[in-house]
């Protein structure tokens, strides 16, 4: 019966949607590479900064500021402009940027050259903080913090396809884009991969290594911000919201590879087309995806821990 | 022997009474030295004698205590990165080179620190000029070239920093002869040209001891014998332990 219902059509619209979905991890997973490939761990609270930074933008287009803002009295303030979703995007990716830099200064920081196990410690610490922070403030509640794009479709060759799947893969893109750029072609995104790789190198020639991991930070905070900001509208707003995008943001970057930023994007693209077609087309596949996504990292990590992209050679020398 | 007299003074690099250590484990006992301006000076020992330790303790890349002096400025346990914006290139042993970075990407970094574009060009070409090679293969990734190339790399990545003192450490480490020796003509030639004090650390003695004009022995993290290059060149001892005679 399955087969019956099939048509074509609808695997065209479950591609790009899926493929909308996979953009949403790809950010996620864009911002766990660029901590990786600054210290070697990954970084567990990156969903729930995500998600903190999806409740700036929301307060500032609605108002919303919780029980900070019912304290102090400033609850109601909010942008009161044309595109207002986009300049509050804009203001909490900014904010994001420097709340990573301050966590890196005031968490990471003091724990250089600390085992691997206790940063990653550190960073499930800051995940149930962050998490706790915005339940305590906001509460546990689904909020509605709409739209990024129409609410309509557009209809190409017969298919019709959501405005925001297709919005949500533009603005990745872009993205990635401002990010090879920045790395590849700016001085200090030299500076950046090179810190990573090259740490006592890097300082020989001037370079501060440890602010270069704060600005990664940064970066990093920047670009999950996208990743929750855009998946916000469509899942509904609230502290967990991250948590299974972490998930399939972690199975994106194995697969694409954990020290490759396009093997992320590719990688997260797949995923969320497998997981879009698991869930249409296997009985019960709805809740199957997230083992689906467990049964990814696993195989990956037993068949080819390096990913699609990543060379096994890469390893600083 | 005695304190050496000539690290007394008006040298660009002075160390007093260095003290360093690993942990537990002591590498220097109170060594001083110095490196006058202009000059090519080299710092000749055994494995393990403290002779990396000796430049990690001018970069601050190890806990010293004593007196490191640059130019008149205390720089004992500064920050690496401080060191080097202050003029100090310094070449580690190994090179220290950044194998995924191309060519270019490698010079760029030596020239981190600089807000001198025009100034920059300029370099990579006179850095260019002593490497020809360089410039026809700037795109290409580091990894790819040969142990004497990516010597070459680091010694051209730091020039670009435009230092006034170049640490250089084993630069002859791992590289056939033929290429050692235009190496080391290569770091006279740019002693020569540039009047840049260099302090080159070495087992080869024997062309260390050419191309400099003061030595010092290291043995087990003290100074034993210290004197101009071709007097240590003569010296029985040296020629017994270094020079394989």
């Amino acid at each position: 019966m399955y087969l019956a219902s099939f048509s074509f059509t609808e695997l065209l619209q479950q591609i790009v949607s899926g493929a909308g979905a996979g953009a949403v991890y790809a950010s996620l997973a864009l911002a766990l590479v660029l901590i990786y490939r600054a210290m070697d761990v990954a970084n567990f609270a990156q969903g729930e900064m995500a998600m903190f930074s999806t409740y700036i933008a929301y307060a500032l287009v609605g108002g919303d500021f919780g029980l900070l803002g019912s304290k102090l009295g400033f609850n109601g303030v909010h942008l009161d402009i044309a595109n207002a979703f986009w300049i509050a995007f804009a203001v909490a990716v900014v904010v994001s940027f420097g709340i990573g830099v301050l966590l890196e200064r005031v968490l990471i920081r003091p724990f250089e050259g600390a085992p691997l196990l206790t940063l990653v410690i550190v960073t499930l610490g800051l995940f149930a903080v962050v998490n706790g922070l915005a339940g305590f403030n906001w509460g546990y509640v689904f909020k509605t913090f709409c739209c990024a794009f129409p609410q309509s479709a557009v209809n190409l060759g017969g298919v019709s396809f959501n405005y925001t799947d297709l919005g949500i893969i533009a603005v990745t893109v872009l993205i990635l884009a401002a990010m090879a750029v920045f790395f590849r072609f700016t001085k200090l995104g030299l500076a950046m991969r090179a810190a990573s790789l090259y740490p006592e190198s890097s300082r020989l020639v001037g370079v501060r290594t440890s602010w270069m991991l704060a600005l990664g930070w940064g970066l990093s905070a920047a670009v999950g911000a996208v990743s929750g900001i855009m998946v916000a509208p469509v899942v509904f707003l609230d502290p967990n919201m991250m948590q299974s995008v972490l998930l399939f943001a972690f199975a994106a970057a194995v697969l694409g590879g954990i020290e490759s930023p396009i093997g992320a994007v590719v990688g997260a693209l797949l995923i969320g087309i497998l997981l879009a077609l698991v869930g249409t087309y296997l009985p019960g596949g709805e809740n199957l995806r997230t083992p689906f996504a467990l049964l990814i990292i696993v195989a990956v990590l037993l068949v080819r821990p390096a990913g699609l992209l990543g060379r096994p050679e890469t390893r600083r020398v | 022997m005695a304190p050496p007299e000539s690290s007394n003074g008006h040298g660009l690099l002075e160390l007093r009474e260095v003290h360093a250590s690993y942990g537990p484990i002591r590498a220097l006992h109170g060594i001083s030295l110095g490196v006058p301006n202009g000059a090519v000076v080299a710092l000749l020992g055994a494995n393990g004698a403290g002779k990396t330790t000796t430049l990690r303790a001018v970069s601050g890349m190890v806990r010293t205590v004593g007196s490191v002096r640059f130019d008149g400025r205390d720089i004992t346990n500064s920050k690496p990165e401080d060191v080097a914006r202050l003029g100090i290139a310094h070449v580690p042993s190994g090179r220290g080179t950044m194998t995924q970075l191309t060519v270019w990407e490698n010079l760029q970094m030596g020239a981190y620190v600089r807000r001198d574009r025009g100034g920059v060009r300029k370099d990579f070409d006179r850095v260019a000029g002593y490497f020809p090679w360089m410039g026809e293969r700037r795109g290409q990734v580091a990894v790819t070239l040969s142990g004497g190339e990516q010597q070459m790399l680091a010694i051209g990545r730091a020039l670009m920093m435009r230092p006034r003192l170049l640490l250089l450490d084993e630069p002859s480490l791992g590289l056939a002869p033929l290429i050692v020796r235009q190496i080391f003509e290569i770091i006279a030639t740019i002693n020569r040209e540039e009047k840049l004090s260099t302090l080159i650390v070495e087992q080869n003695a024997n062309l260390a001891l050419k191309i400099a004009s003061r030595a010092y022995v290291l043995e087990v993290g003290r100074i034993v014998l210290e004197g101009t290059g071709a007097e240590l060149l003569r010296h029985e001892s040296v020629r017994k332990s270094y020079l394989g005679d």
